[in-house]
């Protein structure tokens, strides 16, 4: 499964690329995603996995009696994901305001508007 | 010592918050500084002429081998008391000089940081703090000739200087730092043992090389001469310390000081003999057609630098004691003259001397300084310039036989040229017509005109006793320079008419017939300036216009202004890195045993994982490629379940659906993609973008091989109930084991969640919005 998910992994990373060299603002703001994704996986992948055995302790127990899966990889994440949420839902709005001001999603379009104001 | 060198430094400082007080009357007192310094080393000249030589250290970088380690010895002495002493007479001086100028504090601060920095050069045992010493000059040195920056040429003249200098420093590091591997010391007085191991090095041309070209650059050695008179455009003062008595003297400090180091081989001395020679000829013969009076001393002054290069060359003991001798002769006379032409442009507004005659009428006591630096520049008997040019044609007849002649020659040519030079400067402003238009000319404060006679005056003194300053000043730093005992007898008149005096007679005569014969004007000032294409100046200038020029089409080809080009440029730059990495890091090999097995749910959802992707990347339509999106992120959702990470489904779940919404809800009336891109870049992108997610993949696979350090896991696995009290580790790590990192988050959740409200909130009016 590990060589599955790292080619996930690669693929992700080549199809956020690949967005963000086009010149749409969308497609930019997918590649990101994208690219965010693939470095939860990434993370994830080499932090060794376990499968069906969740880092929480047993009800009756105070500490581990069987292996389980690695704790860090999964607060790193869970902290990555938060935030690329935040970058994400801010930008969607800035898109939207971008979009009412020079009605384009084209970034060329957004490369020198100071010319345009003369 | 330290206390010395830091007091400019300090006070440098404190003239920042307390200019007020340098526009007030007492000002005066800034020349204590200089003062004092004077005075503290005068009395170090009974011990330091018996050849006592004192040590100060502090530690400052010691890991480094860098320390403020600093040494007097009777090259240091000698100086120390030029800095300080024609210091206190250009404080003085540019006090009346300046009055009244807005920014005389500035002036005075960049002033007093250079004295420290030029104290701290001549005062340095250890070679990197003498490096770091040598900048500071060359900054200080920047904004002084800057200083009137209203004035684009004087601009454009200090970064001429900077530049050259700071070319010159830059090498003159490489050389310090080789020297340090090659030696294993950074100290001065440790480096003399080390002489014959730094000599048989196959590094030795290179570290010369290097110390050369720094010395060249700061002292206006052919072909780096032509910052000098561009640096004219300083105020006089600075004209009369930095570039004539103290700062251009730094690089023959240096050679001075690596003569017993480095020197003594024929590489040593054919370089600073050709160069030095070919300088001093060539700027006497220049200073002849200036018709400034500045022109006229810069060029004598880089003539006088020739000079003491080609002393330092030859390397015997005349010469390194004519060398001694030549350098303050030479501060005297020339700081004197600059000092006069300051204040002739003062009174007279102007330095042009084919208009400037019969000012002795007016500014008497002017006219006798004047007078007497001309007449030491020239080397009358009794004046300080006569021991001086005795020394120089000494060195020259003793130098080996085949090349004593025409060394010879050279220097008598040279000094030829200096004496007219400095008759055109110093006495010629002064002889004849009193024009009408300077009858109103009046004498300047005495602040401005004593400090030259003092200086004119000791070039007397020095000259009818000359076997005073020899005990008591240059003895010694000839003996530094030469790291041996010499004997030095220092007189004006050896018991007998010999070839050295009648070749002073002879050069004095010839000057003068020279003098009176040739008249500068402008038509040989446009002669010679014809010449200007051939002259290093205009071939630097031609290199400087060519950087500018590849760094505008450089910056214009990396700097295109489309966010796609900049990324590509990043992403490319990457990929050769991490790809050059990976292939020298050995090949990549799979371990079979340690993968986990495959089930066919998780085919299918990395399957469907894929295919989304793929209609991500493809899709011409918005709306599609928003929900695909979604769709990986659930099959990513999906993968965190089979691998025991709730937490992280939980909230992959979640967060995907709001994102999704939040794109519909706001996207849905923008129109579909526009495809603005051909096949090529399509393809070209295409390649980049798999070559980075292969590249990855690979360093991926690489890094799962590894081991895996479970150290900290298990801390967390084992503490977390017991230190914590919660069951879900990745919990109690993300509220209580790294509950700080978990606030900010939250915090940087806020602020986009305020930037959100207020964007959809903002109504512009219709004015503001387009």
């Amino acid at each position: 499964m590990e060589l599955l998910l790292i080619l996930v992994l690669g693929l992700l990373y080549a199809g956020g690329i690949y967005m963000i060299l086009r010149r749409s603002l969308v497609k930019l703001l997918l590649g990101i995603i994208l690219l965010g994704n693939a470095t939860n996986i990434l993370i994830f992948v080499l932090g060794s996995l376990t499968k069906g055995k969740p880092p929480v302790i047993d009800a009756d127990f105070k500490i581990f009696q069987d292996v389980y899966a690695d704790p860090i990889p999964q607060a790193l994440i869970l902290t990555a994901i938060v935030i690329s949420f935040a970058l994400t839902a801010f930008a969607i709005v800035l898109l939207k305001r971008v979009y009412a001001l020079v009605n384009s999603d084209d970034l060329d379009d957004l490369n020198t508007p100071e010319e345009e104001d003369i | 010592m330290l206390l010395t060198v830091l007091l400019g430094l300090i006070l440098s400082i404190f003239l920042v918050p307390f200019g007020k007080f340098v526009k007030s009357k007492w000002s005066v007192l800034l020349t204590l500084v200089p003062g004092l310094i004077f005075v503290y080393y005068l009395f170090h000249i009974s011990s330091v002429s018996e050849g006592s030589v004192f040590f100060q250290h502090t530690d400052w970088i010691p890991s480094l081998g860098i320390n403020f380690d600093f040494k007097l010895d009777g090259l240091s002495l000698l100086f120390v008391l030029l800095i300080s002493g024609v210091g206190t007479a250009i404080f003085f001086y540019a006090l009346s000089y300046l009055k009244g100028h807005p920014f005389i504090d500035r002036f005075f601060g960049y002033l007093c940081l250079f004295m420290a920095a030029m104290m701290g050069v001549v005062l340095s045992d250890n070679i990197l703090l003498l490096f770091v010493f040598w900048e500071l000059t060359s900054i200080s040195s920047f904004f002084l000739i800057g200083f009137n920056n209203d004035n684009q040429d004087s601009r454009k003249s200090a970064l001429t200087a900077l530049s050259i200098t700071g070319i010159g420093g830059f090498f003159l590091l490489a050389g310090l730092i080789l020297i340090g591997n090659v030696a294993g010391t950074f100290s001065f007085t440790e480096l003399i043992d080390k002489r014959d191991v730094l000599i048989n090095h196959n590094l030795y041309p290179a570290i010369l090389g290097f110390v050369f070209l720094g010395a060249f650059t700061k002292s206006a050695q052919f072909p780096f001469h032509f910052w000098l008179p561009g640096a004219m455009k300083a105020p006089t003062p600075v004209s009369a310390y930095l570039h004539s008595a103290t700062m251009v003297k730094a690089g023959i400090y240096l050679l001075a000081r690596f003569f017993p180091i480095l020197g003594g081989t024929d590489l040593w001395m054919y370089t600073l003999v050709g160069v030095g020679g070919f300088t001093m000829l060539y700027a006497s013969i220049h200073s002849l057609f200036r018709v400034d009076l500045k022109g006229i001393l810069a060029y004598s002054t880089i003539s006088a630098l020739g000079i003491l290069t080609f002393l330092i060359g030859m390397g015997t003991k005349e010469s390194i004691i004519a060398a001694s001798v030549f350098v303050l002769v030479h501060a005297l006379y020339k700081a004197t003259l600059f000092l006069v032409t300051g204040i002739i442009d003062h009174e007279t507004g102007t330095r042009d001397i084919t208009v400037l005659s019969g000012l002795r009428k007016v500014l008497p006591p002017v006219f006798l300084a004047s007078g007497l630096a001309a007449l030491s520049s020239a080397g009358l008997p009794l004046t300080f310039g006569f021991i001086g040019k005795d020394l120089i044609y000494e060195a020259t007849l003793h130098f080996e036989e085949n090349w004593a002649l025409i060394l010879t020659i050279l220097a008598v040519v040279t000094n030829t040229g200096l004496v007219v030079a400095g008759f055109l400067a110093g006495l010629k402003p002064f002889t004849g017509k009193l024009p009408q238009s300077f009858e109103k000319v009046h004498l300047p404060y005495k602040s401005m005109w004593i400090p030259p006679l003092i200086l004119a005056v000791l070039g007397l003194v020095f000259g009818v006793l000359p076997g005073v300053t020899g005990n008591l000043l240059n003895h010694q730093a000839a003996n530094a320079i030469l790291g041996q005992e010499t004997s030095m007898h220092l007189a004006i008149w050896h018991g007998s008419v010999n070839t050295v005096l009648i070749l002073s007679l002879a050069t004095l005569a010839c000057g003068i017939f020279i003098y009176l014969s040739f008249k500068p004007s402008y038509s040989k000032l446009q002669f010679i300036e014809k010449f200007e294409n051939l002259s290093p100046k205009h071939i630097f200038k031609g290199y400087a216009v060519d950087i500018f020029r590849f760094s505008t089409w450089y910056t214009n080809k990396l700097h295109n202004g489309y966010l796609r080009s900049y990324h590509l440029k990043i992403i490319l730059f990457a990929e050769i890195l991490l790809g050059y990495k990976l292939w020298i890091s050995g090949p990549v090999s799979i371990d079979f045993s340690n993968l986990s097995t495959l089930s066919i749910y998780e085919v299918g959802v990395v399957l469907v994982l894929i295919g989304a992707l793929f209609i991500v990347v493809t899709t011409p339509s918005r709306l599609t490629s928003v929900v695909s999106m979604s769709v990986i992120g659930y099959c990513i959702c999906l993968i965190y379940v089979f691998y025991s990470a709730p937490d992280l489904a939980m909230t992959q779940f979640s967060i995907d659906t709001l994102s999704t919404v939040l794109f519909v809800l706001v996207l849905y009336k923008l129109p579909g993609f526009i495809n603005f891109t051909g096949k090529a870049v399509l393809y070209r992108d295409g390649i980049v973008a798999l070559g980075f997610g292969a590249i990855l993949s690979l360093i991926a696979l690489k890094v799962n091989n590894e081991p895996v350090v479970k150290e900290i896991t298990e801390f967390y696995g084992e503490n977390s109930y017991l230190l914590a009290k919660g069951k879900n580790v990745v919990n109690v790590i993300l509220v209580d084991f790294r509950g700080i990192d978990t606030m900010f988050e939250t915090v940087v959740l806020s602020i986009a969640a305020i930037g959100v409200y207020s964007l959809l909130r903002l109504r512009l009016k219709p004015t503001e919005k387009e």
